[in-house]
């Protein structure tokens, strides 16, 4: 049920109104949802509605409808150029005026699925100040290429190290495609584990119970925490001394190592691993 | 002075002492072909009727039964169909709960046969009984209140009619083997105890003596074997699944969070949880937990699944107390366990014993089909009002346990769980503890120790009175269903005091 | 004009099956609702469907909900979407003539 949207730990859930969807039921997909936006607050996570691409007979009336209701982010599927940001920026600013929303408030997240795409991925990371990350989808995308996916997805590497690369020169964050075996959970875990360390900032999941998993591998452990804790003191320690530079066990901090540092403890605070006084769970 | 049986004198009386019966010598058969022993007449009988005729049955006599063949149970409609063809009428049923396979019980009522119903009732009959087809109430009693009721004679069973899966000609009843085995025979076992009349009804009559036995012959008047006396496919389940719906998992490990944050999960821990779908989960996850701390828990009690025997045999609880069991691992579990005891309904939950396992528990998580703001539980009546459930043994566990958790969605369809007032209470407020859904956790305010252990533990705690209204916002506010002035139901609570009543749904 | 019709929904848990049926010769709209929640929300009910036909200006149709405990939203939307389905039909059906 979509009321219980929110109900299952996920930061960012996706209402899907594209590939989920059968052709004949498009028009009742895109109604359910927007009454469920009118009707439901969703405090517990943000919303976010991928709707059929503006090239496909329904994107318009999906923008239509929905951008009225201010979800978080517009998932923007098949992704080819900055233009189809544009266009998409275009219409929901007119949207937004027309139905009395802050022009821009409505985020975008543009998700790349084709070769070609993914030449332009820059360009459309940049395209628009409503991107707010970046996704690629690694089915679409690994057909296109005419790759096969395995399980280790040595044929995404390209890719998503290109995804990461391009979100962050536009300041904007990389999010990772779906694991589609939701009974692997060691599998989804190693996946997770892998892109968190290529950079990206989450992962998208199709079922609720992928959702704890993702959490874990994307939460640092104890030993990462403690050391990146030790990192923060010497720092802290070394501006109160007014001493020029921090250094830990014979090491002098630089500013990567202390940006590390920073990054692993602001991802644990999300995760709520840190407690008061070091306590952890 | 007189002379006895073997010659000897004996004065009709002593002083101190009372009146001195003389021996008179012992019945025996004919010299020529042996001596045959002063015995019963055979305890096995060709039919059912013929048991019934023996134990002197007569109309508005009290008729129990066990229900340890749950759904697939054929030895109630075939009792009543045979009493109904030797003209009975205005009987009393007593089972210790019914099921849908029961529902034939209805055409009995319309005809007179069965007059009313002590116990519990549920699916077709209950729904029947809400709708004004019983001349008297039903009594609805747990499965505690029921024992208390019987051992006081508050509740006269007359005849009671003991599905066995094994009996021999003497009548000892077992449960663990036979096509039609359900292991635990507890609640029979409480029927056979008070009841003035005991006839088996088996379909696998084995030879006498029977090395394991629930029931003891020396309860049993007659024994009546019969093709079949159940269907096993719907006794006992291959396996109960565990729920794998996403929502009643979040439910169920939130539930398993508080119990271990609560302060009972200690070594020694003992535990009760309902075989539905959420309190199965539960325990998976307290299962997982106990595995984590390293606790050694002490006993499991009420109905018996695989879960529970898994856990048994791995080591995390020492026993199982089982009162019924589930699914054929807990049959074969109960053949085999010697830490694995069957116990009775009234070693379970008899307030007038002396001393039952309820008093005992630790924990218990149970389900409901409505809350209300004071943590009332109904298990009894639908949103709807309509009667459709036993009470169980609900209001018992929870009055037992240290801990009583309550786990329920908040919506059902399009109905609030949480209510300002439930339509029927089956479980007083002061006996509930927590109530766990996916919205968020409601500590009872009486519990200011729980409240305090779950504090900052990152569990989402509201008050109650949130959760209802949360509810009303989702659904909108519901109509009240219209009830009549015909009291169509009484709920007994464990103690025999009255603790609410059920009207006639219009 | 000849009797269109648009259905929408299911019969699945928390859904509701919903017909619209619009040039039926009688005026006014008339429903008829059934399912488990309807003892306890037929008016909130009713009032879902009268508005929603309302804001899509339909004022003579014929409307059934077999509903399976479907929230406010949701019937509001199946009742919507039949209806809709139902003006195509009819746009249609005009459109052949």
């Amino acid at each position: 049920m979509l009321i219980n949207a929110d109900v299952y730990g996920a930061d960012s859930v996706i209402f899907d109104l594209e590939d989920a969807i059968p052709v004949t039921e498009k028009d009742a997909a895109r109604i359910l949802v927007r009454n469920a936006l009118r009707a439901f607050s969703y405090r517990e996570a943000e919303i976010a509605v991928r709707v059929n691409a503006l090239s496909t007979p329904f994107g318009r009336e999906d923008f239509e409808e929905i951008v009225p209701l201010a979800p978080s982010l517009i998932r923007l599927p098949k992704c080819e150029t900055a233009d189809d940001i544009l266009r998409a920026d275009e219409l929901m600013r007119e949207i937004e005026i027309r139905s009395g929303l802050e022009p821009g408030s409505v985020g975008i997240i543009p998700i790349v699925e084709s070769a070609f795409g993914a030449s332009n991925l820059r360009a459309i990371a940049e395209a628009s100040p409503r991107v707010a990350a970046l996704n690629f989808g690694a089915e679409d995308y690994t057909a296109d290429l005419g790759a096969e996916r395995t399980k280790e997805g040595r044929e995404l590497d390209d890719v998503r190290a290109r995804v990461v690369t391009a979100a962050r020169i536009a300041g904007v964050q990389a999010l990772d495609s779906v694991f589609a075996d939701i009974n692997d959970v060691e599998g989804l875990f190693e996946e997770a584990l892998r892109v968190r360390r290529l950079g990206f900032d989450g992962k998208s999941v199709i079922h609720p119970r992928q959702v704890g998993v993702v959490h874990s591998a994307f939460t640092p452990s104890e030993r990462e925490i403690d050391h990146a804790e030790r990192v923060v003191r010497a720092l802290e320690e070394a501006e109160a001394a007014r001493s020029g530079v921090a250094v830990l066990n014979g090491r002098m901090i630089d500013a990567p190592v202390a940006a590390k540092a920073r990054k692993i403890l602001a991802l644990s605070d999300a995760a709520g691993a840190r407690r008061e006084g070091g306590e952890r769970r | 002075m007189i002379r006895n049986g073997v010659g000897r004198e004996l004065p009709e009386s002593i002083p101190g002492v009372a009146c001195l019966r003389p021996y008179s010598g012992n019945a025996t058969g004919d010299s020529d072909v042996g001596r045959t022993a002063a015995r019963r007449e055979p305890k096995v009988l060709a039919s059912l009727e013929e048991a019934f005729r023996r134990s002197e049955v007569e109309d508005g006599m009290t008729i129990s039964f066990h229900h340890h063949l749950r759904d697939g149970d054929l030895v109630v409609n075939m009792a009543l169909d045979v009493l109904a063809n030797m003209g009975l009428r205005d009987l009393v049923l007593a089972p210790s709960a019914l099921f849908p396979v029961h529902k034939e019980v209805l055409r009995h009522v319309r005809s007179g046969v069965v007059r009313a119903i002590q116990g519990s009732v549920n699916g077709p009959v209950g729904k029947a009984a809400s709708e004004g087809l019983f001349d008297l109430p039903v009594i609805l009693r747990s499965h505690g209140g029921r024992v208390r009721a019987m051992q006081t004679g508050e509740l006269r069973v007359d005849i009671a009619v003991i599905a066995a899966p094994t009996a021999d000609s003497m009548g000892n009843i077992g449960g663990v083997s036979g096509p039609s085995a359900c292991g635990s025979l507890g609640y029979a076992f409480s029927d056979a105890q008070y009841a003035r009349r005991v006839i088996a009804v088996t379909d696998t009559l084995i030879e006498y003596p029977a090395t394991a036995f629930s029931i003891p012959q020396t309860l049993v008047d007659w024994v009546v074997p019969v093709e079949r006396i159940g269907d096993p496919g719907r006794i006992v389940s291959g396996t109960l699944r565990v729920t794998r719906d996403p929502l009643r998992l979040i439910i169920a490990e939130q539930a398993a969070r508080v119990i271990e944050q609560s302060g009972v999960f200690v070594d020694g821990f003992s535990m009760q949880a309902g075989a539905g779908g959420i309190s199965l989960a539960a325990s998976t996850f307290i299962r997982e937990r106990m595995r984590r701390a390293g606790i050694q828990g002490g006993f499991i009690s009420g109905g018996i699944t695989e879960q529970s025997v898994e856990m048994l045999e791995e080591g995390l609880f020492h026993t199982l107390l089982d009162v019924q069991s589930f699914d054929t691992a807990a049959v074969a579990s109960l053949a085999r366990n010697r830490s694995h005891m069957e116990m009775s309904a009234s070693f379970y939950a008899n307030t007038a014993a002396k001393g039952c396992v309820v008093e005992r528990l630790d924990t218990a998580i149970l389900g409901a089909t409505q809350v209300d703001t004071n943590f009332n539980v109904n298990v009894n009546t639908e949103s709807d009002g309509m009667l459709l459930h036993g009470t169980g043994g609900h209001m018992d566990t929870a009055a037992g346990a240290k801990l009583t958790v309550i786990v329920t969605p908040l919506l059902r369809g399009r109905m609030p769980m949480i209510v300002d007032r439930a339509i029927t209470v089956t479980t007083p407020g002061d006996t509930v503890d927590a109530v766990v859904t996916e919205r968020g956790v409601a500590v009872n305010p009486r519990r200011k120790d729980l409240l305090e252990n779950l504090n900052g533990k990152g569990i989402p705690l509201v008050d109650i009175h949130d959760l209802k209204r949360l509810a009303e916002e989702m659904t909108g506010v519901p109509r009240d269903p219209l009830f009549g002035e015909k009291i169509v139901g009484v709920v007994e609570y464990r103690d025999g005091s009255v603790i609410d009543v059920i009207y006639q749904r219009l | 004009m000849s009797t269109v019709c648009g259905q929408a929904g299911t019969l699945e848990s928390c859904d509701a099956l919903v017909m619209v049926l619009l040039d039926t010769g009688t005026l006014g709209v008339s429903v008829a609702l059934d399912g488990p929640s309807v003892s306890a929300f037929e008016e909130a009910m009713r009032n879902a469907v009268a508005e929603t036909l309302s804001a899509l200006k339909i004022v003579d149709a014929s409307v059934t909900v077999s509903e399976r405990g479907a929230l406010d939203c949701t019937l509001r939307a199946r009742v919507e979407t039949a209806a809709r389905r139902a003006l195509a039909a009819r746009e249609g059906i005009g459109e052949r003539r």
